[in-house]
């Protein structure tokens, strides 16, 4: 077992939960409302969901905006850290990566991934 | 009434404290956050949507927090800004010193219809606050490695616990709310590492006493954890840390060891655990992208680079103060009376009030705090003795130790921002956030030279400068700025 909510019925903030379900990659993963889209898929025992360049999966790390480990696109909107944004019902994520395709050289890449390069 | 406006960026303990300070000043406030409830990371509110009963249960201080939080958010004078990300200060001419126009994106986090929007005020608090830093070990880039923060945040702000076996490890106080949350949301937290040695902790917090005294409510608060640590029976070690992380696609176990003081690993002590998470956290980096681009100078400390204030709050910028985490790290406490301060004295209100006195003594005592922090929790000297040549320094763009190293033997190459162009380290999405102090202390080290030389023409390329304090779209950016309702300036351009 890995990460997962506290049962609300042994929470002791006493809270009630709200059914919730969007669609990752074609497959739909309950939440609850008020969750983030990474505390979703982290609830749904998902530790990973990127692909670095190398290949290697990422998922949560910072958990607070910093580290853009967690990027999923949402709708039309790619590049959305996960950890900062509330999941919505029926919001349709598409995970993301920056793995080359064999053949492709770092412009494709680049052009592929869009990620935000905006240093000095 | 003052007549004064007054722009309060982050609605942590610091932020909402200098909003109400500034508000019974007789100014006019508008209190900006990113997230979509004021509290910050010390009081991270529940979502609406879970109802809770007893929201008090996960929080120290709740009742003093909660009423601030309703008296502000509610006072006629105030404008609440949620969900708004302050994306950019511009510094007027440089000519004519003058307070920077805020620039915001407002709606869902990395949205892509957010409502671009310029502020100016008469005066800025920032308030923004800080981020775990971590230092990096081989497997730190392995799904269900946490930084510390993350788990708190999660626990805090969502009841999601991160793993059900999990180790708590690096150095500082933080250690043990971590811990704390993961035990009360029924994690096994399988042993608290503090990777300074007794004797350092012992020296840093025995050196005069009496300062403690001024912190009972932090003394109060860490000897409740202790408490519940020693009632679930988790290890707390003293002088031991992770120094690598395994598992394939995932962490599965860790090898922790003894540390010296100076935190290299004492040979044969290695201990492999079997884990599903593990919770890292080595201090915190103060989020200087705005005191930056507000030309706020900045001081120098030997646990980090923070913003320079005087006994004020004031920065060196004309009408910017800052107070919380971006000026030291001395907590929350010390964060709300920095925050009272500065708010009331950008607000217009009389620096000779008497209600000054408590703020600045608390502010004064949450600086000996700060101080004490950092010499009873340095990161050691020889960390970089765990590191292997293809363990990953920049997360985003997977540069690797032998990378860095290679880069740092090359002459021409021995500076910062070389290094970054030669390796990439620093230039992903996360923009340097993460490994920015790690790769500029290797460099330095590597080449024995200061990291942040200017070059010819150009600044020095210190690890917190990002023009760009948050990400914006290039279709945002094209699309002219609306002023605030609330703020009917002309605009230029
Ligand atoms: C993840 C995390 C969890 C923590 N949990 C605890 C804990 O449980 N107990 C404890 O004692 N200490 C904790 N700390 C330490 C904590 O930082 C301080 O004790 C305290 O919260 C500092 O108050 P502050 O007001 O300076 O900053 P913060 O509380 O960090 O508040 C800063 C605020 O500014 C906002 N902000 C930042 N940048 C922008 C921007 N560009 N635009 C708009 N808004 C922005 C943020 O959303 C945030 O609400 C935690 C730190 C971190 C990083
Ligand atoms: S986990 Fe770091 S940005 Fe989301």
């Amino acid at each position: 077992m890995s990460p997962r909510r506290v049962r609300a019925e042994a929470d002791a903030v006493g809270r009630q939960e709200g059914p919730l379900r969007i669609i990752v990659d074609g497959e739909p993963v309950d939440g609850i409302a008020g969750q983030t889209i990474a505390g979703v898929l982290l609830a749904a025992d998902r530790l990973s969901w990127r692909r670095q360049r190398s290949g290697a999966p990422r998922g949560v790390f910072c958990g607070i905006g910093v580290c853009f480990d967690c990027l999923v696109t949402v709708g039309e909107d790619r590049d959305v850290r996960s950890c900062r944004r509330r999941a919505r019902d029926g919001d349709v994520v598409t995970t993301q990566t920056r793995q080359a395709e064999p053949g492709q050289g770092r412009e494709a890449q680049a052009l592929r991934t869009r990620e935000p390069e905006t240093g000095p | 009434m003052t007549h004064r406006h007054v722009a309060v960026i982050g609605a942590g303990p610091a932020g909402l404290a200098a909003a109400e300070a500034a508000l019974s000043a007789g100014a006019r406030v508008t209190l900006i956050d990113s997230a979509d409830q004021p509290g910050g990371q010390y009081h991270r509110m529940l979502p609406d949507a879970y109802h809770a009963a007893r929201p008090e249960r996960l929080q120290h201080g709740w009742r003093a927090f909660d009423r601030r939080r309703r008296r502000v958010l509610a006072h006629p004078r105030c404008t609440w800004w949620p969900d708004t990300s302050v994306w950019a200060l511009e510094r007027p001419d440089t000519e004519e010193p003058g307070v920077p126009r805020v620039h915001v994106l407002r709606g869902p986090a990395d949205g892509g219809r957010r409502r671009r929007l310029t502020l100016d005020a008469d005066a800025l608090v920032l308030a923004v606050g800080a981020h775990d830093r971590v230092l990096p070990f081989p497997g730190w880039e392995l799904p269900g490695v946490f930084a510390a923060g993350a788990a708190q945040a999660l626990a805090k702000g969502e009841r999601v616990v991160v793993g059900d076996h999990v180790v708590v490890a690096g150095t500082g106080p933080f250690l043990l709310p971590v811990a704390a949350s993961l035990l009360e949301a029924g994690s096994r937290v399988l042993e608290v590492l503090e990777a300074n040695t007794v004797g350092t902790l012992a020296r840093g917090w025995s050196r005069r006493p009496w300062e403690l005294a001024a912190q009972a409510g932090k003394a109060g608060e860490l000897a409740e954890y202790a408490a519940l640590l020693i009632r679930h029976r988790v290890p707390f070690r003293a002088g031991r840390t992770v120094v690598e992380a395994r598992g394939d696609g995932r962490v599965e176990e860790v090898v922790t060891a003894r540390l010296h003081a100076d935190w290299s690993v004492v040979p044969g002590t290695e201990r492999t655990l079997a884990v599903d998470a593990v919770c890292a956290t080595h201090g915190f980096s103060p989020q200087l992208e705005l005191p930056l681009a507000a030309g706020c100078a900045l001081r120098r400390t030997p646990s980090g680079e923070f913003v320079a204030v005087d006994d004020d709050q004031h920065t060196s910028c004309p009408g910017v103060y800052a107070a919380g985490e971006i000026t030291g790290v001395a907590g929350a406490p010390a964060a709300r009376s920095e925050g009272a301060l500065a708010g009331w004295l950008a607000g217009g209100g009389d620096p000779a009030a008497p209600s000054l006195r408590p703020l600045r003594r608390g502010r004064d005592h949450g600086r000996a705090f700060a101080e004490r922090l950092a010499t009873a929790h340095p990161i050691g000297e020889a960390w970089p003795g765990w590191l292997r040549p293809e363990t990953v320094i920049c997360r985003c763009e997977e540069a690797d130790y032998a990378s860095l190293c290679r880069a740092a033997g090359n002459e021409a190459s021995a500076g910062t921002r070389v290094t970054k162009l030669e390796t990439r380290a620093g230039l992903g999405p996360c923009q340097g956030r993460v490994c920015g102090p790690t790769v500029a202390e290797l460099t330095a080290r590597l080449t024995g030279r200061p990291a942040e030389r200017p070059v010819e023409g150009l600044p020095a390329a210190g690890p917190h400068l990002r023009p760009i304090a948050q990400p914006i779209r290039l279709g945002e950016l094209a699309a002219a700025p609306e002023p605030s309702p609330d703020n009917p300036t002309p605009q230029a351009g």
